[in-house]
């Protein structure tokens, strides 16, 4: 591969993100309190968004922040605030049917570690260039149909929200 | 070792956490953390493989739009998931058994 090493401050900046998102998505999974995996799923998100400024997606990498963290965790923690009361025992999660679940898991990973080991990938390298620019006229010309496809979407989507939360009983105005 | 492998390996530990999350968990709210999991770990595969390409940016194209429609999917199981709440007065999913008679 033509990658120029990267100097070791990058290098040891990578792997404080990767192993932040790896142990704070563990812990979204295995922590026992329900609000501990809602803030832990915050550390995630901020992971992955660094990770992907290691990918020079730096577009993205702004988007995730502004739209996971800003947006997506605050309507799963409104979600959990409203739906559960929190000094309640039940807070706490209790997993189920843990036995199948680990044997489907553990060939899933078989599988896809297979798949990642055994393809002989073909690599090479974009240049770092900034990726703004580039996704911004993809999006009015190649990706047109999609785009405007996925604001409708988001606009159904909010619509049908606001609809479905709204309180029963108080159909007429 | 190189470091496409390391992303990809990153990408399969999200993958399978958010997959232990939907399949262990019993609680909704839970649940949808795990699907935002998975779709992080989508995300980041689509953007490692733009990364190690020089045709275009279609990867990180594909992963835009997964931020939105994972925007959308949360709303709209957040609305699902107050009114189960307002219904059952619990957010356990073995609790909805009501089609099963």
């Amino acid at each position: 591969m033509m990658e120029s090493p990267p100097s070791l401050f990058a290098q040891i900046l990578f792997v404080i993100f990767a192993l932040l998102t790896v142990v704070s998505a563990a812990l979204v999974v295995f922590s026992g309190r329900i609000l501990h995996s809602a803030f832990a799923l915050l550390f995630t998100f901020c992971g992955v968004a660094a990770l992907y400024v290691f990918l020079f997606a730096d577009f993205l990498a702004i988007t995730q922040l502004l739209i996971y963290v800003g947006g997506i965790l605050l309507l799963i923690i409104f979600g959990l605030l409203l739906t559960q009361r929190v000094m309640d025992a039940r807070f706490t999660d209790e997993s189920h049917q843990r036995g199948s679940s680990i044997l489907l898991v553990i060939l899933f990973t078989a599988v896809l570690i297979g798949i990642i080991v055994g393809t002989p990938w073909k690599l090479a390298l974009r240049p770092d260039t900034p990726t703004t620019e580039v996704i911004g006229v993809s999006m009015l010309t190649q990706y047109l149909v999609p785009f405007e496809m996925a604001s409708v979407l988001l606009l159904v989507a909010l619509i049908g929200a606001v609809w479905l939360a709204r309180p029963r009983g108080r159909r007429h105005e | 070792m190189n470091s496409l492998t390391i992303y990809l390996a990153i990408g399969v530990v999200l993958f399978v956490l958010g997959l232990i999350a939907v399949l262990t968990s019993k609680n909704l709210v839970k649940i949808l953390m795990g699907v935002e999991l998975i779709l992080n770990a989508a995300g980041l595969n689509f953007v490692t493989f733009s990364r190690f390409t020089t045709v275009n940016l279609d990867g990180q194209l594909a992963a835009l739009f997964i931020i939105v429609i994972a925007a959308s999917e949360a709303a709209v199981a957040l609305a699902i998931i107050l009114n189960f709440y307002r219904q059952l007065r619990s957010i356990d999913v073995d609790i909805a058994d009501t089609l099963r008679g």
